[in-house]
């Protein structure tokens, strides 16, 4: 069996959620691997992420490099492929940093390369068999990938459960000088960080959040109503962000607003799970949509298959007949 | 500048929902609406716009058979100078590194300084960009969301990265972008548009004018294949309201009010 890595992300010293879960993906790959976290940076910060994964990881290969202070994905795959043995299987997280590394490792490596795996069904021959989803998580598929040149295999955040034990006897390998000097065609600059919108969604109890089924930017309106009338705010996911029609402050997702409201009625949002990455805390979640197949159903607690633009309004109106007859 | 955008024709799911053909192992393919990948669209109104401040030209280039002209025709009307279908038996099956390997041959036949792609495809996963860019040693980044051009055969652009923030770089041309939606706002094209391309012609490229080793692409090359589409059974699922509009109107301000969301 090929050995196994795990590419490890992590900031300021803490290591991503994903690093645990990428420990689990490789049991399903292999029950018997013990899988290698590789960590690349440089100073104190790699030295307390290398820490932070010692409850999922026996051993850790760390590449200290002061280019690497910043992950650089074009700098980290030149330190990768110096070091990752030929036929490995390395595990990255299917993030923004995962999606800028990996398919170009996968070249550099000359293996396989799956991404965005959601579910691991083992070997079988040269196969490694996993399950991605399509069209936006309406379906999914069985996927096999000949890993007998190896393969680099991108995992979704959240898909599997962390693996963590209480920390082992842990052998940490550093593979510092077998990278030498790294140069990149592509700079760091800066990160910019997102401006705070007119409305701070993450502060909201209710949340009438709307997606494509809104159609245009009109249409926004009838959101903005019953919001006004249940006393909540206006969200959104990413294709309302894209047409311009909301503010990128108020789209939820994560490449948005992570937020914890009580209540979180999804309007013609279909539940891709970037979106539903920025809902955290448990809401009571209500789903309107008109396709009865759209996989916000499969996470909501309450759903209703109907036209948003016809619904919204009968609910608006409903809202107003309450606080007259309270007002009363 | 001279432009290579990559694109792809896709079923489109904003028209469509997805679902099972009655064999259970494909999507129901009749009927289907397809239109150009979303992200590619945005990457392809990005490459009209560059050009239309500093000059050039933009080529749109896709893999697939004749119904993807459909898409090339649908992005010359937008502005694009060329559609260039890549077409061949040879190709077919191809796994995303054989797309990638069939696309490395086609640049190599150009001179292109950028070459774009959508972020990741409806039924892809965000892999031919990268893939192309180590290929050609080309520098990459991912999930761009705007673009300048510098000095000096550079650019800076902007990458989406988490919670809204926005990572700036700077990347040597010439180099691979893979574009995120939401970068610019994707002109309007008209039936009249298109009737104004329709008899422009497509070059199409296979094989032997690409110079492909047949053995390195198709599906005998593919490591990656695709079994079957399923559907997952459900965990719990929403208990689904089957009420008139107004009965559900009634039950759902009920349950907003019961889990303290009214103010």
């Amino acid at each position: 069996m090929a050995r196994i890595f795990a590419y490890i992300v992590h900031k300021a010293g803490v290591a991503d959620d994903s690093a645990a879960q990428l420990a689990a993906a490789a049991k399903k790959i292999d029950p018997a691997a013990s899988p290698t976290a590789l960590l690349t940076g440089w100073g104190a910060d790699l030295a307390a992420a290398c820490d932070a994964v010692r409850a999922s990881y026996a051993e850790i290969w760390t590449i200290s490099n002061e280019a690497l202070a910043y992950p650089n994905a074009e700098l980290i795959r030149k330190a990768l492929v110096k070091v990752v043995p030929p036929g490995s299987i390395v595990l990255v997280a299917h993030e923004h940093f995962g999606i800028d590394l990996a398919p170009g490792l996968s070249i550099k490596l000359n293996s396989a390369f799956v991404s965005d795996v959601l579910d691991i069904g083992g070997v079988e021959g040269s196969d490694l068999k996993v399950v991605r989803q399509e069209f936006g998580g309406q379906v999914s598929a069985h996927v096999r990938c000949d890993i007998s040149s190896g393969a680099v295999v991108t995992v979704r955040p959240g898909a599997f459960k962390s693996l963590e034990s209480a920390p082992v006897a842990v052998t940490v390998v550093d593979k510092s000088s077998e990278v030498g000097a790294l140069t990149a065609g592509r700079r760091y600059l800066e990160t910019i960080v997102a401006e705070a919108g007119d409305v701070d969604i993450t502060k909201h109890n209710v949340l009438v959040s709307i997606g494509r089924g809104i159609q245009k930017q009109e249409n926004v309106a009838i959101a903005q109503e019953l919001a006004e009338a249940l006393g909540a705010a206006v969200s959104c996911s990413r294709p309302v962000v894209d047409a311009k029609w909301l503010g990128k402050s108020r789209q939820v997702g994560s490449s948005g607003k992570t937020v914890k409201p009580k209540v979180y009625l999804a309007c013609g949002i279909s539940g891709s799970f970037q979106h539903l990455a920025g809902l955290k805390g448990s809401p009571f979640l209500i789903a309107i949509n008109k396709n009865p197949r759209a996989p916000i159903f499969q996470v909501a607690d309450v759903g209703i298959v109907d036209d948003i633009l016809e619904f919204l309004p009968e609910l608006t109106n409903k809202v107003r007949e309450m606080r007259s007859v309270a007002a009363k | 500048m001279e432009i290579l955008v990559c694109a792809r024709r896709v079923p489109d799911t904003s028209e469509n929902e997805i679902e099972l053909n009655s064999a259970g192992n494909d999507i129901e393919r009749d009927e289907l609406v397809y239109s150009i990948n979303e992200p590619d669209n945005y990457a392809v109104e990005e490459a009209l716009q560059m050009v239309a401040r500093i000059g050039g030209n933009v080529t749109v280039v896709t893999v697939g058979g004749e119904d993807d002209e459909e898409i090339l025709r649908r992005e010359m009307a937008m502005g694009a100078n060329q559609g260039v279908l890549i077409s061949d038996e040879a190709f077919s099956g191809s796994d995303a590194r054989g797309i990638a390997t069939i696309l490395k041959a086609f640049v190599r036949k150009g001179n292109y300084d950028l070459i774009l792609t959508g972020v990741q495809a409806e039924d892809g996963g965000a892999q031919v960009g990268g893939m192309l860019a180590a290929m050609l040693d080309y520098p990459f980044a991912s999930l761009v969301n705007s673009i300048e051009v510098l000095e000096g055969r550079k650019l800076k652009v902007s990458r989406e990265i988490e919670g809204g923030n926005k990572e700036m770089n700077e990347i040597d041309l010439p180099c691979v972008l893979s574009i995120q939606t939401g970068i610019n706002e994707p002109r309007y094209v008209g039936m009249r548009g298109i009737r104004a391309v329709a008899s422009v012609p497509i070059p199409t490229f296979g094989v032997s004018e690409l110079g492909v080793d047949p053995g390195a692409v198709g599906e005998a090359a593919a490591k990656v294949k695709r079994v079957d589409y399923f559907v997952p059974a459900l965990g719990k699922g929403a208990e689904m309201l089957k009420g008139s509009r107004e009965e559900n109107a009634d039950k759902v301000l009920e349950l907003v009010a019961a889990k303290g969301g009214l103010k």
